[in-house]
């Protein structure tokens, strides 16, 4: 079996692990990371770290305190340092609490402590900001924690050497420009598909998760035909291809800017009126409703989930499709559905396909997350509790009955992949972009 | 001075002013905070009606997701009666119109009485959850047990006044319980009866913004 064809296609397990970079003491990892928290420190932030009143509520949200039963995996407990940050340098009564000493200054041996929480335990799915009744966004919260931790050097191994091959590689699993190259011109040969690369201007730039370059290469042929189909004037750019953004996940805001901003200037380059991101979940939110906060000014561009686009083409009949037999089941990627506003969109263009929909209870919305996103299946000392997760989603699709399973982003699919081979499970999961190439009328 | 006029008085006015004055402190230092501009395209422009609309909405359990079915009915029938027991008891409404000239109807006082019992067994509920539930256990601090404890006092002292005429003795006692919670109010979680409104409506215009699930 290769590399490519392994259940799990990830950043390698380390031999030894290590778990905080740099040299820094102590005292100066507590400093730096309550200098990210303060920076962090907004309106939203703060009406959020005053509001909690420990009802617990949460809990029963998040895949993985409903799996463990541990009282920590409590997801407004993974913010504890943060809030403990908040109350003790910036909230009203912060004179109070320092004078006092009421909290405690944060420092870095809770930070280690909290690592777990921050970053194993939690995919920032968001579900528990549906089932807070003072409606607090604990995920974005998480996402900022992150900063703090990532300015403490205190990021899990695994995603720090992600996060660090993405910033200098231009992408965190090897698919660097030459890559990139040496495999369109291979998928070309082998699938006898035009891919539109490096053109200086088209109406729609795409961009990949190097999970489909490197894992599901077929999902690129998928959307090359689609598009050929279509006539759209589109095109890959190797100076701006990765939609993945470890830069976020990890926590280093400057690495997130980077990331970004190297898919925006290759769209402006292009001249692109449409920018298409990939089935995946996290470049979506990092693109579709971070972009613009990262360039420093809104963007030239529409920015559209690949459903999107799908979901736009049938609606506007520019994309004529044959039914597809068999009922399906559609897994909701958390940062598309969710937390980015397009949970119709797949809907939309699985009715096109004429599929016998059989949704998961719930599905939508309030779909569990699969629990490998926020950079949880790339960290090898997480698997225990994520592959408990994934129960959940195991029993959600048996319960729908249907014969096929699909979503829209390929770290779901990765994370179903690793854990249909953990469990022995005879399911597999499909990606929607493939259906639909699979079904052009 | 009768310890009774002292609670009628000063210890009143005090402690509406700390009440009134900590909590516009509290909403300014959220206020004062800075305001990070969104400049990516919204998917929707309605976000003053999306966070007026996450406020009423968050009201009611949410949808799809399971919740701490027995702590949440719990919750709304103490939070309910209390609201009965503040806004709907004649000698209450009696004490805001004396305070404020407004006044309105009165609900019988068996029915009062009722939302009392209420209330005193939903918060022992509350309570005995919260020292036996591990994950609420590991969230609680003193802000947990004291905020308890002075919205408690009110109602057993209340209590003590049921048989009429009403002591003035345990008036005093009385009143002064309920200028302890204004006193606590704005510093612990019972601020939420004001912040509820801000961290509501921020969700609600955010997530209206991108269209995303409230």
């Amino acid at each position: 079996m290769s590399e490519f064809d392994a259940p799990r296609f990830r950043i390698g397990k380390p031999e030894t692990r290590y778990d905080k970079q740099g040299e820094a003491s102590d005292a100066e990892r507590a400093a730096a990371a309550l200098r990210a928290f303060m920076r962090d420190m907004t309106r939203s932030s703060a009406a959020y770290l005053e509001s909690c009143i420990h009802c617990g509520h949460c809990a029963e949200a998040c895949h993985f305190y409903v799996t463990s039963g541990d009282a920590q995996h409590t997801p407004i407990w993974k913010l504890e340092p943060f809030k403990q940050a908040y109350q003790r340098e910036a909230g009203p009564f912060a004179w109070l609490y320092r004078t006092f000493n009421l909290k405690k200054r944060v420092t870095a041996g809770e930070l280690r402590e909290w690592q777990e929480l921050l970053y194993d335990s939690c995919t920032m799915c968001g579900r528990c900001t549906l089932a807070c009744p003072m409606g607090i966004d604990i995920a974005g919260l998480v996402a900022q924690a992150r900063h703090g931790m990532f300015a403490a050097g205190l990021v899990p191994h695994e995603l720090w050497a992600a996060a660090d091959r993405a910033e200098r590689e231009g992408s965190p699993l090897g698919a660097t420009p030459r890559v990139l190259k040496d495999r369109i011109a291979w998928l070309e040969d082998e699938h006898d598909v035009k891919i539109a690369l490096d053109r200086a201007e088209a109406d729609v730039l795409v961009t990949l998760s190097s999970i489909e370059l490197m894992k599901y290469p077929a999902s690129l042929v998928a959307l090359a035909r689609i598009l050929n189909r279509m006539s759209v004037s589109w095109t890959f750019r190797s100076d701006g291809y990765e939609a993945t953004n470890f830069g976020l996940f990890s926590g280093n805001l400057d690495w997130q800017r980077d990331m970004s901003l190297r898919v925006i200037h290759a769209a402006i380059a292009c001249k692109a009126k449409t920018l298409v991101l990939p089935e995946c979940g996290h470049a979506y939110g990092a693109m579709r409703w971070q972009g613009a906060n990262m360039l420093g000014k809104p963007l030239p561009f529409r920015v559209l989930h690949i459903s999107e686009f799908l979901a736009e083409a049938v609606r506007e009949a520019r994309l004529k499709l044959k039914p597809m037999q068999g009922s399906v089941t559609f897994h909701d990627p958390c940062q598309v559905s969710r937390r980015g506003g397009a949970t119709g969109a797949p809907r939309e263009v699985l009715a096109a396909l004429g599929a016998d929909l059989r949704e998961m209870a719930p599905a939508g919305d309030a779909n569990w997350c699969c629990g490998g996103g926020g950079g949880v299946v790339t960290l090898h000392r997480a698997d225990t509790h994520r592959y408990r997760a994934f129960e959940i989603k195991m029993k959600q699709v048996e319960a729908t009955g249907a014969e096929r399973l699909a979503t829209s982003c390929s770290n779901c699919r990765l994370t179903f992949d690793d854990g249909q081979a953990h469990h022995g499970w005879d399911r597999k999961m499909e990606s929607l972009l493939e259906l639909v190439a699979a079904q052009l009328a | 001075m009768e310890l009774l006029e002292f609670a009628r008085g000063p210890a009143l006015v005090f402690s509406a002013a700390v009440c009134a004055f900590g909590l516009a402190w509290r909403l300014y230092g959220i206020l004062r905070r800075p305001l990070r501009t969104d400049l990516s395209a919204p998917r929707r422009s309605d976000t003053v009606a999306g966070g007026l609309r996450a406020i009423l909405a968050k009201m009611l359990p949410p949808k799809g997701v399971k919740v701490r079915g027995v702590a949440m009915a719990n919750a709304y029938a103490w939070h309910i009666g209390l609201a009965l027991v503040v806004f709907a008891f004649a000698p209450h409404i009696a004490f805001i119109a004396r305070h404020t000239g407004i006044g309105w109807p009165a609900l019988p006082d068996p029915v009062t009485y009722v939302a009392t019992a209420v209330a005193i067994v939903g918060l022992l509920i509350a309570l005995l959850t919260r020292l036996t539930d591990p994950v609420l256990r590991l969230l609680s601090n003193f802000d947990d047990y004291f905020s308890w404890l002075v919205t408690m006092a009110p109602l057993a002292t209340g209590m003590a006044l049921l048989p009429m005429p009403a002591q003035p003795l345990w008036l005093a006692v009385h009143l002064l319980s309920l200028e302890l919670l204004l006193v606590w109010l704005p510093f612990g979680k019972l601020a939420h009866a004001a912040l509820v409104f801000v961290s509501r409506y921020r969700t609600g215009a955010d997530f209206t913004r991108k269209g995303a699930a409230l």
